[in-house]
């Protein structure tokens, strides 16, 4: 599917795995981190216009609601940049959400699109069967420049999950089931195609979940193939014309993971890496200190759903901090309608408005010296929440909530 | 050709230990690279020198796609970092800012951090062990990216084809 899109948008008729290929991008994203480093480098072309104005989205989510003066500074230059060059797609404090649940919910993705971002998570938009993937700031400010980007094309390897999903099981068990198995550079420079009967029933926010994380295994690109839970959710939203791309049935897979997820228990990633992981089990009884439910991960709203469920009438545990960030203002206003906020109010959560902060340890949750959180976000790198003695694991909603409940990782029947 | 100390680091250096999250509110290079490894190796901003040289293992720079990371190395000075492989990102900002990088599959996590020279060859991935005159071999660059690193990064680059082009 890759190659096929990659082909179609250099303008040739076939490409291979390992050709280096210039393609026309139909969105190129960048942040209040990413789009400062873009702007500068653009300058440098003396252009006195962008390539297309419409085709440029710019999200201050990082840093912001401004945590500083610095990072102020910073989401001033995307404001202004955003302004001298009329960027239709320029989301300030208040409409923006996180960049990779805000843009497919805009319906600014559409399969068969090539969509570049300066962040590494934008290979999120492969659940929506398009080729997308995190680039650096001067890719970003070249295809601000020409609307173009270099490629190698990469080969394909395919994850087949099949069997019936077990209760409290989501899309972030599955890839972290698979990072642990491949290891972080297991799928480098590599396309990763996610199939099997267990993706097929599973929703278009676990799908995003599992492409978000393909980067984490080191994959260029995460993807599964258009079917009718993708054109559902497009209905409505995506106004453009489009026309799905799909694998050739007589494609050439450079390798084949297979998992039966029949008797699959939640996975957590223990620091300080995302291939580090066990199953919930082996978890159990950790003290934690923080738990985060939110990030471009597990910030949707059946992620908040799930952990509602699990925390309705329920405390959280005293000795516990439990930071709940719903991903976009659409999700927090559906969150409030739906009582789930209402919810995680009465179990004494703080709840945010949506910022990346406390996933790369920017704002809004930094962990001190030696303290221990459980996060639904992507990486526990050491020191990626703060302090770099504290230490990140890393879970699905159910059990961020059923542990912030217990004050200690347990598996979400033990608190029900 | 250049020269300098190595200073030697493991497997999967991911972007948070090149440059934490917390100092990505400037894109200043010299700035950036007051704080580089910090997270590894805290006192590392203090030794390194100009023209030193990063070793790495496999997989360097893997994780966010801050082009700080690349910027904070090349602030600090550092001519050149060799790694056995890097992340993908890490790689194209590294080629698209003009940050000489080289992947060479010999085994340099003996060397010894501060200690050992290395001489390198960019044009021909030739890289030369002062002390012990050993010599290992890099991958070469496919003629796109060399191209792109000859003109000293991707904007020059392009700025060089759209002139070529302009009527």
């Amino acid at each position: 599917m890759v190659e096929k899109i990659l082909a179609a948008k250099a303008g040739k008729d076939k490409v291979l795995p390992g050709d280096l290929v210039n393609v026309r991008v139909d969105l190129a994203l960048g942040n209040d981190i990413t789009a400062p480093v873009a702007i500068k480098e653009f300058e440098r072309f003396g252009l006195d216009r962008v390539f297309d104005p419409e085709k440029i989205v710019l999200v201050p989510d990082h840093f912001t609601p401004n945590k500083d003066i610095a990072a102020a500074e910073q989401a001033m230059v995307l404001r202004c940049f955003a302004e001298k060059h009329a960027i239709k797609h320029y989301y300030e404090v208040g409409r923006m959400g996180i960049e990779h649940a805000l843009l497919p919910e805009q319906g600014l993705i559409w399969p068969g699109a090539v969509i570049i971002g300066a962040d590494s998570h934008t290979c999120t938009y492969g659940a929506l069967g398009a080729f997308a993937t995190g680039v650096g700031s001067t890719d970003l400010a070249v295809a601000m420049a020409i609307g173009e980007a270099w490629f190698k094309v990469p080969a394909t390897i395919r994850f087949e999950y099949n069997g019936l999903m077990p209760r409290w099981i989501g899309g972030k068990d599955l890839i972290l089931l698979t990072i642990g198995r491949i290891g972080v550079e297991g799928a480098r420079y590599r396309a990763m195609e996610f199939t099997g009967t267990a993706i097929e029933k599973l929703s278009m926010d676990g799908r995003m979940t599992m492409t978000n994380m393909a980067i984490e295994a080191g994959g260029k690109c995460g993807y599964v193939q258009p079917d009718q839970t993708t054109f559902d959710y497009l209905e409505g939203r995506v106004t453009q014309p489009y026309s799905a791309v799909y694998s050739d049935d007589d494609v050439v897979y450079e390798q084949t993971f297979s998992f039966d997820i029949t008797d699959l228990e939640p996975q957590i990633a223990f620091p300080p890496s995302p291939d580090n992981v066990y199953p919930v089990s082996e978890a159990a009884g950790i003290e934690i200190q923080q738990v985060v439910i939110g990030s471009c991960t597990n910030g949707r709203i059946e992620d908040l759903r799930v952990a509602a469920a699990v925390i309705k009438g329920k405390k959280v545990h005293p000795r516990i901090r439990l930071l709940v960030i719903p991903a976009t203002q659409r999700i927090y206003l559906q969150a409030l309608e739906e009582g789930l906020l209402t919810a995680f109010i009465e179990a004494e959560a703080a709840v945010s408005t949506p910022t990346c902060g406390p996933c790369l340890g920017g704002h809004m949750g930094i962990l001190a010296r030696g303290e221990k959180a459980l996060a639904t976000t992507n990486r526990n790198f050491t020191g990626r929440m703060g302090h770099p003695e504290s230490e990140v694991y890393l879970s699905g909603p159910a059990v961020a909530a059923a542990s912030a409940i217990a004050g200690k990782i347990v598996h979400p029947e033990e608190v029900l | 050709m250049l020269e300098g100390r190595v200073w030697v680091f493991g497997d999967n250096i991911d972007t948070d230990a090149i440059i934490p999250a917390c100092y990505l509110s400037t894109v200043e290079p010299r700035e950036l690279a007051q704080h580089l490894m910090e997270g590894i190796k805290p006192d590392f901003p203090g030794v390194v020198q100009c023209g030193d040289i990063l070793i790495a293992g496999s997989n360097f720079g893997c994780g966010s796609s801050r082009e700080h990371a690349p910027l904070s190395i090349k602030g600090a000075g550092i001519s050149c970092v060799i790694a056995r492989s890097f992340a993908r990102i890490f790689y194209r900002n590294s080629i698209n800012i003009g940050l000489p990088i080289l992947e060479c599959p010999d085994d340099l996590s003996t060397l010894t951090s501060g200690v050992d020279r290395l001489q390198v060859n960019l044009d021909q991935g030739l890289i030369t062990h002062i002390q012990t005159g050993c010599v290992y071999q890099a991958a070469p660059f496919p003629p796109f990216m060399q191209e792109i690193i000859n003109c000293g990064g991707l904007v020059e680059y392009i700025k060089a084809r759209l002139n070529s082009e302009a009527p």
